[in-house]
């Protein structure tokens, strides 16, 4: 259901085919960014002086890597076109400014405040169009929380397990635990595709998708498991091992306090 | 019972009954042979039992749950109170299932007691498994008594799988997905075998209700059959004992079964029913809910099978990729699927016969009653530590990914030290328990020849300095010496003047076995060292303290 589905109309073979559908695909992209960028600047409403100050705190704290002009170096890729979604992520969630380099930024505590990181997004936007921080209306979590689970499942519990508690990916990457996430982030992770993650744009996950596994994610944190204790939602390991160490464990106890009664 | 025939004569409604059973079924009978049956008494005979008792709990939590449970896979469309499913299509399993959790009064907890109880049942029975081991217990004459126990075992893991697969969930079907892959990787019968048993292809609409008859009906009944053989042999057989004064290979001390142990064991059950209930009713086990109607196409990050399928799943993680070979005789083997697969019958397969072996090597047909100290048989102990190591290598393998990012390491090298590890650790654990045996009967020698070192210097008129060794009391001697070590045989021709191979391969083991040993204290080497140094300590020690 979230799988694109491409049909190859034109002849290939025409030189001048290729080049109008690359023209169309850039206008039409473009142009929509364009318009979703400038629709959530009259909102946050980022001015000149804010787009000044995020330049200075970008200079001090995230130049050395991304390169003076956000251009990127060899250690840090560019952010010209990331858009103010994936500053507002990484940096709102501690992964950046980034402490060391390694298979994945680890999440640490945060450095800057709501201001200043505002100001940053607002700067690395300025530079050139790209994903914007979510309206508040698209992550309401007022969605259809039985879909969400059913997108969730299909396109994110490969990684994050079905009940969102995380997983390993190669070479010490992994998908983070999602409980503790919230709505604003899981948005930014899905339309910027944050360090490994995939980009789940409009096309592949539409706004009201997104909003439904928002709303399946937020009903899980908040519901947390009718039978007890959940054991980190890690499954059937970590219930082998309680049932080794805590239940045996306890049962041998009580063994051995039967058998030392009657010495 | 004698106390049946004394209150016989006073009357009363309580020896009337008991008149009326003994005319009718010889009740008396059946309670003085078995009122009197001895059992030694130790935490670790226990074992058994808490596996026995977690059976009956499945038993009876398993009867709660199918007058609910529909093993049916039509689909229906979920209208139950768990709001993220609501309006989903899903099977009448999984729907049944959820009703349980949710909406069934306690129906929640005895699904919780069942599950935890089912993985205590073979936990308890590995570990009393384990204990029989390492003591010896499966010498003769109870070598049919192991089989019968093993054969209990794995009736546990497939009672265990059966149920697993029932509720149909995201979690269970991908685990499903897997054993339909390993049936489909056998040569040949694999795939018409896997077409049989989910009648069709992958996962056809049959598959829970074949597993739910298994599950209720073929396999518990199997179980109780095997209980049943594996009890009466224990009577048979007469249960053992740990050495000590007076516990000889003929006999058996302890406490009568009544009244000692039918209180006993009567508490014990209730003690690990209400450990299943405490921890039932605190920690979640199995939250279905949280995976969803099971959807061919989606597979969650983190699906493992539970512990006791753990070390196949292993094996399987554990396989090196690329050894298929596609298209030799006409068929594709698939070994990195048929390796795995060998490598856990194939151990399954040496713990049912190890009993045979190790009889085979020692030639020994007497009755033994009286267990090893593990120390006592140190290569058995060894052989033991090291299949422990190996299995525990392999179920480490079940859980890759937990350790690679729980303890923030990479995947691929967890993996690639695991596969290293599956062949060195065992090795190493060989060596090391081996050595550690044959020191600690050291250790046992020292102690019944020159006493327990008892930390207090003595100093002679000469100048010279000494421990005084506290030497042992008769009653603490036998544990330490009473053991029989073997010595290793000869290949020896045959009838016809032939040394056979199968003589050498005995031969071979026999000193691979037995090479390394030391021999239990003699009664005439104490009595040597207490001549020799005993009595010089003990004088030494009273002109010390005049």
């Amino acid at each position: 259901m979230a799988i694109q589905k491409r049909k190859a109309k034109f002849n290939r073979r025409s030189p001048i085919a290729a080049a109008i559908v690359l023209a169309a695909g850039l206008l039409l992209s473009g142009g929509g960014y364009a318009i979703a960028s400038s629709a959530v600047a009259a909102e946050a409403a980022p001015n000149a002086a804010d787009i000044a100050e995020g330049h200075k705190l970008f200079l001090a704290n995230c130049a050395s890597c991304h390169g003076k002009n956000a251009e990127g170096t060899q250690n840090a890729p560019s952010l010209i076109g990331v858009g103010a979604a994936s500053v507002d992520f990484q940096v709102s969630t501690g992964r950046m400014p980034g402490a060391a380099s390694g298979p994945q930024l680890e999440v640490k505590p945060v450095q800057f405040n709501a201001s200043q990181t505002a100001k940053m997004a607002a700067y690395v936007a300025s530079l050139a169009p790209g994903p914007a921080i979510p309206d508040a209306s698209l992550i309401a979590a007022n969605g259809d929380s039985t879909r969400g689970g059913e997108l969730f499942r299909i396109n994110c519990a490969m990684c994050h397990n079905a009940a969102g508690a995380g997983g390993a990916l190669t070479q010490g990457k992994y998908a983070p635990n999602l409980m503790g996430a919230n709505p604003k982030e899981i948005y930014e992770a899905l339309i910027t595709g944050p360090q490994n993650m995939p980009v789940f744009n409009d096309a592949n996950l539409t706004p009201a998708d997104k909003n439904d596994v928002i709303t399946y994610l937020m009903f899980l944190e908040s519901n947390p498991s009718p039978g007890g204790n959940e054991l980190g939602n890690l499954g059937p390991v970590v219930e082998g091992l309680f049932v080794w160490l805590a239940v045996l464990g306890g049962i041998i106890g009580i063994t051995v306090w039967l058998g030392a009664k009657s010495n | 019972m004698s106390t049946a025939s004394n209150t016989q004569k006073k009357g009363g409604f309580l020896a009337g009954t008991a008149n009326y059973l003994d005319e009718r079924v010889g009740v008396a009978g059946i309670l003085k042979e078995f009122g009197r049956k001895v059992f030694p008494d130790h935490w670790s005979f226990m074992l058994g039992e808490v596996a026995l008792y977690s059976f009956l709990v499945l038993l009876l939590s398993g009867t709660f749950l199918t007058f609910w449970f529909q093993p049916s896979m039509a689909v229906v469309e979920y209208n139950g109170v768990f709001a993220p499913l609501k309006g989903a299509e899903m099977s009448i399993a999984y729907a049944s299932t959820l009703d349980i959790s949710f909406e069934v009064r306690g129906g929640l907890l005895m699904r919780q007691v069942h599950h935890w109880s089912a993985l205590l049942f073979v936990a308890a029975a590995g570990l009393h498994m384990l204990r029989v081991f390492f003591t010896g217990a499966f010498r003769k004459p109870r070598e049919i008594n192991w089989v019968v126990g093993f054969a209990l075992f794995v009736l546990g893991m497939a009672a265990g799988f059966t149920g697993y697969s029932l509720p149909d969930d995201l979690l269970s079907g991908n685990g499903l997905r897997i054993i339909d892959g390993m049936i489909k990787g056998l040569p040949v019968i694999g795939a018409y075998t896997s077409s049989l048993l989910f009648g069709g292809e992958f996962p056809g609409e049959t598959i829970v209700a074949r597993l739910y008859g298994l599950h209720i009906l073929l396999v518990p009944a199997l179980i109780l059959i095997f209980i049943v053989i594996h009890l009466f042999m224990v009577v048979i057989h007469k249960h053992t004992h740990y050495s000590g004064p007076g516990r000889t290979d003929s006999n058996v001390v302890g406490y009568p079964l009544m009244p000692v142990y039918v209180a006993k064991a009567g508490g014990f059950f209730f003690l690990v029913f209400g450990v299943i209930m405490l921890v039932a009713a605190t920690f979640t086990i199995n939250p279905v809910w949280n995976y969803g109607g099971y959807d061919p196409s989606p597979v969650s990050a983190g699906t493992q099978p539970d512990w006791y399928i753990g070390f196949l799943d292993g094996a399987l993680r554990l396989a090196p990729s690329h050894l298929e070979v596609v298209d030799a005789f006409g068929f594709t083997w698939a070994f990195n699927i048929l390796l795995p697969m060998i490598v856990g019958v194939g151990l399954l397969a040496v713990v049912a016969v190890y009993p045979f072996i190790e009889g085979w090597v020692t030639g020994d047909k007497r009755e033994h009653h009286v267990l090893d100290r593990p120390r006592n048989a140190p290569v058995r102990t060894a052989i033991g530590a090291a299949g422990v190591t190996f299995y525990a290598v392999l179920w480490a393998g079940a859980s890759t990914d937990l350790i690679a990012t729980n303890f923030k390491t990479s995947l691929n090298q967890v993996l690639t030290t695991m596969q290293i590890s599956l062949f060195v650790l065992p090795v190493l654990a060989f060596w090391i328990t081996k050595r550690a045996c044959l020191a600690l009967q050291r250790k046992d020698r020292e102690i019944v020849l020159h006493g327990r070192e008892s930390g207090r210097i003595v100093r002679l008129p000469h100048g010279e300095y000494v421990e005084v060794h506290e030497p042992l009391e008769e009653f603490e001697l036998y544990k330490l010496v009473d053991f029989k070590a073997y010595q290793p045989t000869l290949a020896r021709p045959n009838a016809q003047g032939k040394i056979t191979i199968r003589a050498r391969i005995r031969a071979g083991l026999s000193r691979f076995f037995f090479e390394d040993r030391i021999m239990p204290v003699t009664g005439s080497e104490l009595e040597a060292a207490q001549h020799d140094h005993g009595p010089a300590i003990e004088s030494q020690e009273t002109k010390a303290l005049h």
